[in-house]
């Protein structure tokens, strides 16, 4: 099922909103930065900088693997795992 | 429009919540069985809570024309708790045949633990012994693809299962599709903190289209927008869809799950 919406009205809707996001994304990498320490080795922050790329990735299903990305791996045996 | 608010916790909402709901187009609602904010301590403080659920809450919502169903079980969160879980169960066949009690729900995995399967297993038994649907919990955030396939998985190894009355909740992109073609009905919860927004659920309705898709509020202690069905019509409508296509998500679709049930007799608004 498609969208029935123009997507240039869509981009009217949303262009203001997705900028700003995209700036607090910006400005949050920014203080990053600045800050004493160094995250560069945190897994979240790895998953932070393979989300930002997969926003530049022209195909469709961008939101699903997203979340895929920020997903705990599931084992098909995990009910032996378990024992159960 | 009138819709119904397959999932929504009006206990923990005050009852100006419900003359908003009425404003708003609410018709029905169905209010799973959850967790309160804290553990409990016995079976008899959820006895107590399922007279809430099928007593309390259903005079509440007839004063302002809204039509109280609810769903009973022992919660995901609590159900770590196998001893109480297990005497929570024994006691539910009390209250199945009480007005408006659709059937088990909303059970569930919340860290996807050994405990919650064997309580969800359990829960199971309990609906297939006295024929009941069931709604189901799925975790949140990054437990959430693991825990909805586990429960799939659970759901899938019993062929007493009826797939057709078995509604799995809170999905989003990545589960939905495993939900639906598995057979289940599937719902999406509407949320401004972990869950989904209104234009992530329009977006789901136009992936995989209406058949067997419902949405809900939540609405509980929890930062929650009882209103969020109306954003979601709200948004259909400025995306151009029909209103057919909208009444079918947020109306007929929650009718014709519920009906699944033997105590669901609902009035339409004449």
């Amino acid at each position: 099922m498609s969208s029935p919406a123009d997507a240039s009205t869509l981009l009217d809707r949303h262009f203001l909103e997705v900028r700003a996001r995209l700036l607090e994304v910006a400005a949050t990498l920014d203080r990053l930065d600045r800050a004493q320490g160094d995250v560069s080795g945190d897994p979240r922050k790895d998953q932070l900088d393979r989300a930002i790329a997969m926003l530049a990735d022209p195909e469709a299903g961008r939101a699903e693997r997203l979340q895929r990305l920020f997903s705990r791996a599931y084992s098909e045996d995990w009910r032996s795992q378990m024992e159960l | 429009m009138d819709y119904i608010d397959p999932h929504i916790h009006m206990v923990s909402r005050i009852t100006d919540d419900y003359a908003t709901l009425a404003r708003m187009g609410c018709v029905a609602i169905s209010e799973p069985a959850f967790w309160a904010g804290f553990d409990r301590g016995s079976a008899d403080g959820f006895r107590d809570y399922f007279r809430q659920l099928t007593e309390v809450e259903p005079q509440r919502a007839a004063q302002y024309g809204i039509q109280h169903f609810c769903w009973l079980c022992i919660n995901a969160k609590e159900a770590e708790n196998v001893s109480l879980a297990r005497d929570v169960i024994a006691m539910i066949p009390e209250f199945l045949d009480a007005p408006g009690v659709l059937g088990i729900g909303e059970i569930g995995l919340n860290k996807n633990t050994r405990n919650e399967s064997i309580v969800f297993l359990e829960h199971m038994e309990l609906a297939i012994k006295h024929d009941q649907p069931i709604l189901i919990h799925t975790p949140h955030l990054e437990d959430k693809y693991q825990g909805t396939r586990m429960i799939l998985d659970m759901l899938n190894g019993d062929s007493r299962i009826d797939r057709s009355r078995v509604l799995v909740d809170h999905v989003e992109e990545h589960t939905i599709r495993a939900v639906l073609d598995d057979g289940y009905w599937a719902g999406m919860t509407l949320y401004p903190v972990s869950k989904c927004t209104p234009q992530r659920a329009a977006d789901m309705i136009e992936m995989v289209g209406p058949e067997r898709l419902l949405a809900n509020s939540a609405g509980d202690w929890g930062p929650s927008k009882p209103t969020a069905v109306p954003d979601l019509i709200f948004e259909l409508r400025q995306r151009g869809h029909s209103e057919s296509l909208i009444r079918k998500v947020v109306y007929d679709n929650p009718r014709e799950f519920f009906a699944k049930s033997k105590n669901f007799r609902f009035t339409p608004r004449s």
